[in-house]
């Protein structure tokens, strides 16, 4: 039988009340969303919090919205949200396709937004959606509220830019015009982690060339869930088939995959190279307005 | 300790518990529910599905302290009396379990998509029950007993409303 070591429970009524009890106990203090990530590290000692404080009566913070040119996302926004979400169907295909191979439906109904960014398990999906998206993080202490981009959220396997008294509150994007989105993602079994994964966007301008773009990844050992350097490869020339396989080589060659039960490192690098193709050409003929 | 309170089943129940209790264990170990299973441990098999408020939830992930004040419905709350649900009914008569572990799960995630979407198609049952590990049957007969309940629910609807 797994149970968590023993630890204290409260809950919290407001961002502000979850921010003070985590001022009040310390560094041994975590916050428990749907708990599905945390609750298995807790059952095998990874994790070992002397205190939950557990917000999810926040629904306050369950929301997507767009909000001038931007949407913002509630940090307490389930997983079955994201995927049903019509304003991220409208502008951010990535989503839906991420969700639908995260966990399974009925984790999705409690996992949240927030937990999974922090976690920040080196394999989670919508941190590498985040970090092709250029997302912005909205952080929240006592002392007030800062922004953190996403791609400067992680701050290694399992460790985020979230100090001990604050919390993720939001995320937000911007929306981008004329652009297309995609996710990729291989995995062993349904509702397992990625062997590999990759996330794209692109923005065309009105002759057709590649205005902005992001590139994702997910279990590969990507700095920073991405790959710049493919995305200035690509940025101001056309969607080519040639160029995007140019971009996805590059992607390939600077991941940093681990060998491991779900696959040695020359067949997680091929991957990569497939999946971010993929993603960038759907991506690209989506913003042509052409892909379903 | 705590002390908690829940509706489950439409029953006010109250227990003195440890943060640490899994709601499958408060439904099992402390109330006696024990139609609900406990299988993996670790949110893969879905045989410890609950509805939480409405939504099925794993409860072996999910902390007893967590539903305090809440609504949780498990298997034996499909039954009314001797006349069971429709989706019980389908697995008798397709043959939806062998062993019969994965059964309340199954049981209590079609439910929920049947409430949802009366008339799914398998690649929708399919999806919906992919957080339900079975090892026995190949999930043929269970997708059966799926549609089964789906096409004999609305029959039963529709006499319903004749007489």
């Amino acid at each position: 039988m797994q149970v968590p070591a023993p630890f204290e429970y409260e809950r919290a009524a407001s961002v502000d009340e979850a921010v003070a009890l985590l001022a009040r106990h310390g560094p041994e203090a975590r916050l428990v969303a749907g708990g599905h990530s945390l609750l298995p590290m807790m059952k095998l000692r990874l994790a070992r919090p002397e205190m939950l404080i557990d917000i999810n009566d926040l629904s306050d913070l369950d929301y997507i919205r767009t909000e001038g040119d931007e949407i913002a996302i509630g940090a307490m926004t389930r997983h079955a949200g994201v995927l049903d979400s019509a304003v991220l169907a409208e502008h951010y295909r990535i989503f839906a396709e991420a969700e639908r191979v995260i966990a399974d439906p009925i984790v999705r109904n409690r996992g949240t937004v927030g937990g999974s960014l922090c976690q920040a398990d080196p394999s989670e999906d919508l941190s590498a959606v985040f970090s092709a998206l250029r997302g912005t993080a909205v952080i929240r202490s006592e002392s007030g509220s800062r922004n953190v981009e996403m791609r400067q959220f992680h701050t290694g396997p399992y460790e985020t830019a979230v100090g001990a008294a604050e919390m993720l509150v939001e995320v937000r994007l911007p929306i981008r015009p004329n652009s297309g989105s995609a996710y990729e993602k291989v995995e062993r079994r349904a509702g397992d982690w990625s062997i590999a994964a990759a996330g794209a966007f692109v923005q065309l301008d009105g002759e057709g060339r590649i205005a902005d773009l992001g590139i994702g990844l997910a279990a590969v050992g990507a700095d920073h869930f991405t790959c710049e350097e493919a995305e200035d490869a690509l940025r101001g020339g056309t969607p080519s088939e040639e160029a995007i396989a140019r971009a996805a080589a590059i992607c390939a060659e600077g991941c940093q995959p681990q060998a491991d039960q779900r696959g040695p490192v020359d067949y997680k690098r091929h991957l990569v190279g497939v999946l971010v193709a993929r993603a960038l050409t759907r991506s690209a003929a989506r913003a042509r307005g052409e892909a379903a | 300790m705590m002390r908690v309170s829940m509706r489950v089943n439409g029953a006010q129940t109250e227990a003195e518990i440890e943060p640490r209790l899994l709601l499958v264990h408060y439904l099992r170990n402390t109330l006696g529910l024990t139609g609900t299973h406990w299988g993996c441990d670790t949110s893969n098999c879905g045989a410890c599905t609950v509805w939480l408020d409405g939504l099925p939830v794993k409860s072996c992930t999910t902390l007893a302290a967590m539903a305090d004040g809440h609504e949780v419905r498990t298997v034996e709350d499909l039954a009314d009396g001797d006349s069971l649900d429709p989706v019980q009914q389908g697995f008798m008569q397709e043959h939806g379990l062998q062993c019969g572990f994965c059964t309340p799960g199954m049981l209590m995630t079609a439910r929920a998509l049947l409430d949802r979407d009366p008339d799914p198609d398998e690649a929708t049952i399919r999806e919906a029950i992919s957080g339900n590990l079975c090892r026995c049957t190949g999930y043929e007969n269970i997708v059966r007993a799926i549609r089964w309940a789906a096409e004999h629910q609305a029959a039963q609807a529709r006499e319903e409303a004749a007489l």
